[in-house]
């Protein structure tokens, strides 16, 4: 089983910015019990399919090769309630990049309509992890091929974005 | 060269933005961990932004020498040695030690830095910034 709480990029540009797409459905069991009767995406998925989008672009300015964790999350605003039937763009933007990590600021939109803005930090793990794999081998190169970032992204020369070569991910 | 109360200005939007505090409760003796809350990812967060607001870069370690609490040559039994204090002047010039190494309990060492502090690294930076510049 995997955790994908968005269903495929519509943009990315390396090391810059990165756009995608969840479709909330009824289909989702969450939503059956949060609440019954009236079913609403919880603000916290949001915030993960909004993570992933952030952290698979930060991932991917290091080509994978650093473990890439949510470390925080500054500030979440939510304007309106993401329920079934919804298709929620989220755009993640870089804001700064460093060698522990970087800063993303990101938005969720529901058609035109602002849904959620957020600030992330997302920390790259020291030395003392790097010998402990947090996936396993090729994981988030799959994760990148199945939301299809390979179809639609940018290299940083706006070259289209290749996979990383396998022995580094 | 920003002013000293450029500086702090800025330092202070810096932490109540990473530690969501008031501004008036970032004053400059007020501690980081024990007066304004911020937790070790914290300080993550405060480099980050630190080296946007001020266009400086912070390598690992500046703010925090980690590695001296694990050198058993500056730090025996939960306390710092004579040897680690005259380390931690080295690497920390911008900290203000002296109170700290009356009793220099390892312990209390991630509640050494003040908002003082901090702005003071931030000036030093500034000026290594503008002396490698005009090199």
């Amino acid at each position: 089983m995997r955790w994908y709480w968005i269903d495929r990029f519509i943009e990315f540009h390396s090391g810059r910015m990165a756009r995608a797409i969840k479709n909330v459905s009824l289909a989702e069991e969450y939503l059956h019990d949060h609440f019954p009767g009236y079913p609403v995406m919880p603000n916290s998925l949001v915030i993960e399919g909004v993570a992933q989008t952030g952290g698979l672009l930060v991932g991917e300015y290091n080509q994978f090769r650093l473990k890439v964790v949510l470390a925080k999350v500054p500030h979440a605003k939510f304007y309106c309630e993401a329920v079934p039937g919804d298709v929620l763009t989220y755009t993640a933007t870089i804001e700064h990049i460093h060698p522990h990590g970087a800063v993303v600021k990101a938005t969720s939109h529901k058609g035109e309509i602002l849904q959620a803005e957020m600030e992330l930090v997302f920390a790259h793990l020291g030395e003392d992890f790097n010998n402990r794999e947090l996936f396993d081998p090729g994981t988030l190169t799959h994760m990148m091929r199945i939301l299809r970032a390979y179809e639609v992204g940018k290299a940083a020369d706006g070259s289209p974005l290749k996979e990383p070569p396998e022995e580094t991910v | 060269m920003l002013t000293q109360e450029e500086i702090y200005q800025k330092v202070r939007e810096v932490l109540v933005d990473a530690l969501a505090v008031d501004e008036d409760e970032v004053k400059p003796e007020a501690t980081l961990v024990g007066d304004l809350g911020a937790e070790s990812i914290d300080f993550l967060d405060i480099v980050f932004k630190l080296e946007k607001t001020f266009n400086i870069k912070i390598p690992r370690g500046e703010l925090f020498p980690e590695d001296v609490l694990t050198n058993p040559e500056y730090v025996k039994d939960g306390k710092f040695t004579e040897a680690g204090l005259a380390e931690l002047r080295k690497r920390m010039p911008f900290a203000e030690l002296d109170q700290f190494a009356r009793n220099p309990l390892v312990q209390d060492f991630a509640n050494l830095l003040t908002v003082r502090d901090m702005c003071r690294f931030v000036e030093l930076k500034l000026q290594q910034q503008e002396g490698q510049a005009s090199a």
